[in-house]
């Protein structure tokens, strides 16, 4: 119980600090309206190779999005050196990577969510009637990053040239979420639609997986 | 160091007597031709390159449950010649895959994983050079293994249900695949070599890092003296 009241908490202080600046939500916004933009203009894709290519272009958008947005993830607290003061205050230091998680996990949807529309009208692909399908790919494709890139923010954060090193360290293990997001995000945006219950299940294991490792060894992750 | 050197010798007599065997005693294929006999170091280079990962993937755990440098020493070892091996096999592959598929490179389901399993590799070590703090290092750089070491399941699973369009595996391929009985034999003892030759990469550079370590501590006592 005091797990989920400390993240609960923690959660809280997350999503203030970030409500409070909208820096990352704003500068990860930008960054992916660029990527999509940058990629619209040029392959100009017809409707067709959207069709076939956009679910790609968008999850890279995404995966290159979410490496820089995870930066700052642990970097703001060695600014004032709160982590030390984070770890005195919760008995389980789970509770500060699971509320720092769910928090980019929460970032990473609002600004996919924000640019679904923008995407739908760069590359023609109508995305109204598969929003619901849509939606759950994007959560468990978030999650997934976001579960992975907490844990090497951790680690970046600790290390020289940690701007360069988090994507370096991140995109190589977020291959199998770039893979099935991907396949599933196609199935949805074909002529026929069509929801791969096979790649769902696939993320959720990949989510399960790395939560579970992110708990049996986190702990280690927060050490000073 | 001379038990090494002994050990050394075996190496490279078993390296010679399976260049051997996969040039004269194994029998040509049909189809491929004399190019097949490549398989004879491009497997052997891929497991054991897996085999070197899976020991670094154990002293990262080690390591992080026991603190004590030496599983560090061989962490960083078996995942430098790990990535030897890969390198090796990555090289390999296509020199194999332009006559027999007609081209370089396809992104199939293990050609990708080896190839993301040797970028997860290069990411360890790189991290490796940017922390300086001896303790910090061995500690990050090793939950970032254990991390890629988890990962590459996902990695081969995911590819092999979306991206694989090509050849079933001939070895432990299911029903209708295999290799000649013979071609298995000499297979198998060609992996014997690389897996010696595995083992005494690792010992070197083990001694090396120790004494890396020994130096590290010999130089901060200098600096407080």
């Amino acid at each position: 119980m005091s797990l989920l009241s400390n993240t609960g908490a923690l959660l809280g202080k997350e999503l203030r600090t970030e409500f409070r600046s909208r820096e990352l939500l704003m500068t990860t916004v930008i960054f992916i309206l660029m990527v999509i933009v940058l990629f619209s203009f040029t392959f100009d894709p017809t409707s067709a190779e959207s069709r076939k290519f956009g679910a790609g272009l968008l999850w890279l958008a995404f995966l290159f999005a979410a490496s820089l947005m995870l930066q700052p993830c642990f970097l703001r607290e060695q600014t004032n050196d709160t982590l030390s003061a984070l770890r005195l205050t919760v008995r389980d230091p789970f509770a500060i990577l699971l509320a720092k998680l769910a928090a980019n996990t929460l970032f990473l949807l609002v600004t996919e969510l924000l640019m679904l529309p923008v995407f739908a009208i760069l590359y023609n692909v109508p995305v109204v009637r598969v929003f619901g399908q849509l939606l759950l790919v994007f959560f468990l494709g978030s999650l997934g990053v976001s579960i992975a890139g907490t844990a090497l923010s951790a680690i970046s954060a600790q290390a020289r040239m940690r701007e360069l090193l988090l994507p370096v360290l991140l995109l190589p293990l977020l291959t199998p979420v770039l893979v099935a997001s991907t396949q599933v995000t196609a199935g949805l945006l074909d002529v026929e639609p069509f929801l791969q219950w096979k790649g769902v299940g696939f993320l959720a294991v990949f989510d399960v997986v790395f939560l579970t490792a992110l708990w049996l060894f986190g702990e280690y992750l927060l050490e000073e | 160091m001379k038990k090494q050197v002994v050990f050394a010798a075996v190496v490279v007599l078993l390296m010679a007597a399976a260049a051997y065997a996969a040039f004269f005693i194994a029998p040509t294929d049909v189809r491929q031709g004399l190019i097949y006999r490549i398989i004879f170091l491009h497997v052997p280079c891929a497991e054991t390159g897996l085999v070197s990962f899976f020991v670094c993937f154990v002293a990262n755990v080690a390591y992080v449950l026991k603190r004590n440098p030496q599983w560090d020493w061989l962490g960083v070892s078996a995942a430098e010649v790990g990535l030897v091996f890969t390198s090796a096999c990555l090289v390999t592959g296509p020199i194999w895959a332009k006559p027999v598929w007609g081209i370089w490179w396809t992104w199939d389901a293990r050609l990708t994983s080896t190839a993301v399993l040797w970028l997860l590799y290069v990411a360890f070590l790189m991290l490796r050079t940017l922390i300086e703090e001896p303790d910090r290092r061995a500690l990050l750089s090793a939950l970032f293994g254990i991390f890629a070491f988890i990962d590459v399941p996902l990695v081969f699973g995911s590819i092999r249900w979306w991206r694989t369009q090509h050849p079933q595996p001939v070895i432990m391929g299911g029903p209708g695949s295999g290799l000649d009985p013979l071609m298995y034999k000499v297979l198998f003892f060609c992996w014997v070599p690389m897996l010696a030759l595995m083992v005494l990469l690792m010992q070197s550079r083990y001694q090396l890092e120790a004494m890396r370590g020994d130096f590290a501590i010999v130089r901060r006592e200098s600096e407080a003296a």
